[in-house]
């Protein structure tokens, strides 16, 4: 199976602070990859500078064998790439149906398929369709967040902290859409604190430690790991 | 019926010079609701439509020069934006209202430099300029045209802001810069849109304003420029509707105070309406409660 994204070297700082310090990691096509760790290990700062929101220091990005290193976000998303951002940052004066159609910003050809298609997943979306997106609930906002993603037909969507800030019932929710979502084909990168939802959705997961990746297996492995267990899993079940 | 009479042609000034502030303000609102920016250049770039109205009426027929100066005035909104404020874009908000204020000094020392200091006649334009009777009200016909003239453009604007794609992508924008990034908009050419929609209107503006003012001097934006500022202040910045509806709030208000013969301070009435605002409302009529972009 061909890597669709692969992470070389990777280093990010902020000042003289280096948040990520080269780290190196692959997303095979179509599977679900997490990238799990506490909080200011530096996942975060790995999405925003795979999507070009922030300079990476060194190292190179390749997605599909193409660097994206340098080019500006605008540019990098119309490769194919999506990142739901953390704390789902849905544009609240505008519509649910608006917010959807800015998803799919840069195509031009016609959108009722792809609306229909993410209605289809998301219900609820359909029954808010005319609201402001700021009057919806923070699961609902999530649901949108993701849903305003596909809009764009990314090959790859990147997710961070989608499960932040939502009761175990939602989180269950966002988890199963993850997975319906990659069943029809996409490639998941998901960054996490709660890593043990994480784990099992996952294909194959890195653990991040302070700017490193300090362990890499499938996701189900991970799960039954005593030191995972000890230092995240542990956390995660608060 | 008497006090109808006396009092007509202020009202109807008023509502002309209203609806020409309303063209400016929409300048200052659009832009500050993207870029969170106090365009104080946008005065000077008014001031730049009516020189370059002047200049161009001597070579060209008039039907000529209209089309000119709406096109000069966009290039030279969008250059400044490009030239002044892009390479800011990740600096302190406070270097770029330092180069807007730079930008503002600049156009007024090479309008004087143009000029010489002297006010410039501006060409009566046909038809507009007509002098024509209202109501027993004799006045140019530009007075009469503004208000439903001003009317038009904003609703085209508003349509453009609520119908289509780069008027998604503004609101989105004047949210939240990074999503919309995320989104693929081009943040820069929302940007560039928004100055270039400002200067077209200020274009428009000045038309309309000259035709009635006609001395054109390398400080004549300031006073209409800072008075659109406090329409739109006035109408909540960032708000479309408040710069309309604030702008002809004071175009009134300033026309009926001179009506009463207390002209000496009808600007003061301005800037003291401002204080007024700023104290009880400081968000103004459609203002959003104050919260910072991230």
């Amino acid at each position: 199976m061909s890597n669709i994204l692969e992470v070389r070297d990777l280093s990010v700082s902020y000042g003289g602070i280096q948040a990520v310090r080269g780290i190196s990691f692959d997303v095979p096509e179509g599977q679900v990859v997490t990238l799990i760790g506490a909080n200011g290990a530096g996942k975060s700062s790995t999405l925003r500078s795979i999507v070009g929101l922030v300079k990476p220091a060194g190292g190179s990005i390749l997605f599909q064998g193409e660097e994206l290193k340098g080019n500006p976000t605008e540019t990098i998303v119309r490769k194919g790439i999506t990142l739901v951002p953390e704390g789902r940052r849905v544009f609240v004066n505008l519509t649910v149906q608006e917010n959807l159609r800015l998803g799919a910003y840069m195509r031009n050809d016609d959108l009722l398929k792809d609306l229909n298609w993410v209605y289809d997943l998301f219900p609820r979306l359909k029954e808010r369709n005319w609201q402001a997106a700021g009057t919806l609930s923070g699961g609902e906002q999530q649901m949108l967040a993701i849903a305003r993603a596909l809009m764009s037909r990314p090959r790859l969507i990147m997710m961070d902290e989608p499960s932040l800030g939502l009761a175990p019932i939602i989180v269950q929710g966002v988890f199963d859409i993850i997975r319906e979502i990659n069943r029809r084909g996409v490639t998941i990168l998901l960054v996490e604190q709660n890593a043990n939802m994480a784990l099992k959705a996952a294909d194959l997961a890195y653990v991040m430690e302070t700017g490193r990746i300090t362990m890499k297996g499938k996701g189900s492995e991970l799960a039954e790991n005593e030191e995972i267990k000890a230092a995240y899993l542990g956390k995660a079940r608060k | 019926m008497d006090w109808l009479s006396k009092n007509l042609p202020y009202l109807m000034a008023g509502i002309s010079v209203g609806g020409q502030y309303a063209l400016i303000a929409i300048g200052y609102t659009m832009v500050y609701g993207i870029l969170r920016l106090i365009n104080f250049a946008h005065g000077d770039i008014f001031m730049v439509a009516g020189l370059v109205m002047v200049y161009a009426s001597t070579v060209m027929p008039v039907y000529l020069a209209i089309p000119l100066v709406l096109v000069v005035t966009v290039v030279i909104g969008f250059v400044v934006e490009r030239v002044a404020y892009k390479p800011l874009r990740s600096a302190p908000r406070m270097s770029v209202m330092i180069s807007a204020i730079g930008v503002s000094y600049l156009l007024q020392n090479l309008a004087l430099y143009v000029t010489g200091g002297l006010a410039q006649q501006y060409p009566a334009i046909p038809w507009i300029s007509d002098t024509i009777t209202v109501f027993g009200v004799t006045t140019k016909r530009v007075t009469v045209i503004t208000p439903p003239l001003v009317i038009v453009l904003v609703a085209a604007l508003v349509m453009l802001i609520q119908k289509t794609k780069i008027g998604m992508a503004m609101r989105a924008a004047s949210k939240d810069f990074e999503t919309s990034q995320l989104m693929g908009i081009r943040i820069n050419s929302v940007i560039s849109m928004t100055f270039i929609i400002g200067s077209f209107l200020a274009a428009v503006g000045s038309l309309l304003f000259f035709s009635n003012y006609t001395g054109v001097t390398p400080t004549v934006g300031a006073m209409p420029g800072l008075k659109a500022f406090v329409a739109a202040v006035f109408g909540g910045i960032g708000s479309i509707p408040g710069a309309v509806i604030g702008a002809f709030i004071i175009g009134i208000s300033e026309n009926i105070i001179k009506g009463l013969g207390w002209t000496t301070f009808s600007d003061a009435f301005t800037f003291a309406l401002l204080i007024v605002v700023l104290i009880f409302k400081p968000t103004g009529l459609f203002g959003e409660a104050a919260n910072d972009k991230v």
